[in-house]
This record gives C-alpha cells, sequence and structure tokens, in this order.
C-alpha cells in the first residue's frame, strides 16, 4: 500500500477543516473523488466522537493515515484516549418521533452507511478505527 | 453556513447554505432559538443551497425541533439536494418531518 495522506494534529473541534482537507486532498489525488461526500462524514463523525469522548480534559492528539491499493482507500485514525470501540454501539431507533427521539447517536450509525467498511482495534495506549471506500462500489 | 431568514405571511423560511457541520451547527440551533424568544412559531427551513450535514447538523435540527414541538410550533423542511438528502433518508428524518420539494410547496404547509 502506498500511502498517499498523513496528519498528526490536536485532537480538538478546531482541527476538524484541516483533517478533512488532508483525507479529501489525498482521496481526490488517488483518483476517489466520487467518495469524497461519503468520506468527509464518516471522517467527520469518527474524529468529532474522538474529540468528545477520547481525553475529557486533555485532548492531545489525532493522527490519521490515508492509503489506496487495489479499488480501496482506507482511513485509520489513531487517538491515544480511552478505549472505546465506536462499532460496538448499537443502532439508534429511527421510528420514533420528534418528542421521544434521543438528541445524538447518529454519528456511528452514519458511519456504518456510508462506507464500505470500518473495524477498530485496540493497540496498547491507543484505539484505532479504520474506514473503507470502495472505488466503484458506493452502497447506495 | 450562512443563514438568511424572509419573514412570509404564514411562516418564517430559513434559509440555510454551505456546510452545517460540528464546527457550524451551534449557530443554527442559536439562531432558531433566538428566533423562538422573539416569538416566532412557525419555520419554514430552506436547504436548496446546504452542500453538507453532519449528525452535529441533525442533532441541531432535533434540538430546535423539540423546542419548537413544546411552543406548539411547526418545522418544516423543503428543497434537499444530493448529500444532504440522503443523510435525511438515512438517519430516519424523512419519517419524522415533513419534507417538500420546493420553497413554495413548504410555505402551503403552513
Amino acid at each position: 500500500m502506498s500511502s498517499t495522506g498523513h496528519i498528526k494534529i490536536p485532537a480538538v473541534l478546531e482541527s476538524l477543516p484541516v483533517i478533512t482537507e488532508c483525507v479529501t486532498g489525498a482521496a481526490a489525488a488517488a483518483g476517489f473523488s466520487a467518495r469524497i461526500g461519503d468520506m468527509e462524514l464518516a471522517l467527520e463523525e469518527a474524529v468529532t466522537n474522538v474529540f468528545k469522548y477520547a481525553n475529557p480534559g486533555n485532548p492531545g492528539e489525532i493522527e490519521i493515515d490515508c492509503a489506496s491499493a487495489e479499488g480501496k482507500f482506507s482511513v485509520e485514525i489513531r487517538d491515544s484516549g480511552r478505549e472505546f470501540d465506536i462499532t460496538k454501539l448499537p443502532d439508534p431507533d429511527l421510528s420514533m418521533d420528534i418528542s421521544e427521539r434521543p438528541i445524538g447517536g447518529l454519528g456511528a450509525y452514519l458511519i456504518k452507511k456510508v462506507t464500505d467498511g470500518v473495524s477498530y482495534r485496540r493497540l496498547p495506549g491507543f484505539n484505532v478505527l479504520t474506514l473503507v471506500f470502495n472505488l466503484g462500489n458506493t452502497k447506495h | 453556513m450562512t443563514i438568511s431568514t424572509k419573514k412570509e405571511p404564514n411562516a418564517l423560511v430559513l434559509t440555510v447554505s454551505g456546510r452545517m457541520d460540528a464546527v457550524t451547527a451551534p449557530e443554527f440551533e442559536k439562531s432558531v432559538s433566538e428566533l423562538i424568544a422573539q416569538g416566532e412559531k412557525n419555520f419554514l427551513i430552506d436547504l436548496s443551497a446546504l452542500e453538507y450535514i453532519s449528525s452535529a447538523g441533525l442533532r441541531s435540527i432535533l434540538a430546535s425541533a423539540k423546542r419548537l414541538k413544546e411552543q406548539n410550533g411547526k418545522l418544516v423542511f423543503s428543497g434537499l439536494q444530493g448529500h444532504v438528502k440522503e443523510v435525511f433518508s438515512i438517519s430516519g428524518f424523512h419519517g419524522i418531518f415533513k419534507i417538500h420539494d420546493t420553497e413554495a410547496e413548504g410555505l402551503k404547509d403552513f
């Protein structure tokens, strides 16, 4: 796999535009322009989750590596926060009306819906979340 | 993200353009809150110029809708395009909100 995008930056909301630019730039350069909308969304959901929950009061850094090979573009997101597997969250109940419906809980679900693969692993001291996008095979 | 307002006889039209993401979405919720505080109850949110929305945008919309419901107000949408339409659909927002193709059609709902 050849690396096509890398960034290490404070894990705070203000970093979101720079992270997005890094990943979408790498995706466009690798010929994945058609998937950039999905990528932006999944990326925002994944990194804002880290900003909010990984290290309360002590944001630390977030590191992102993009790679493309064989018609797949992958975005690996690494943070040093407490162990948290976003892929294990239950799907939200989409049938509830405005009054009943809880605010929030859609981020992890959107990630699942717009990626072609999402996987989590815990390394010593790190959460690693990998988002995969296929070139031609969009999910919707 | 920019928000412009236009007073129609039966509703206030809010045209939201640009990006409604984790950075900008709180501005939407704040604007709607302020308008509710000023006595507005009927909102048509036109999203024909909105290019991008994330769960943060959906969260601010749902929070605004809950606040309006408590006041017996109404929140209707129009003009969703591409990515925004798709995110509304994935999230089940098509089932809980009234969504019209155009602003003119949306206004007939009030």
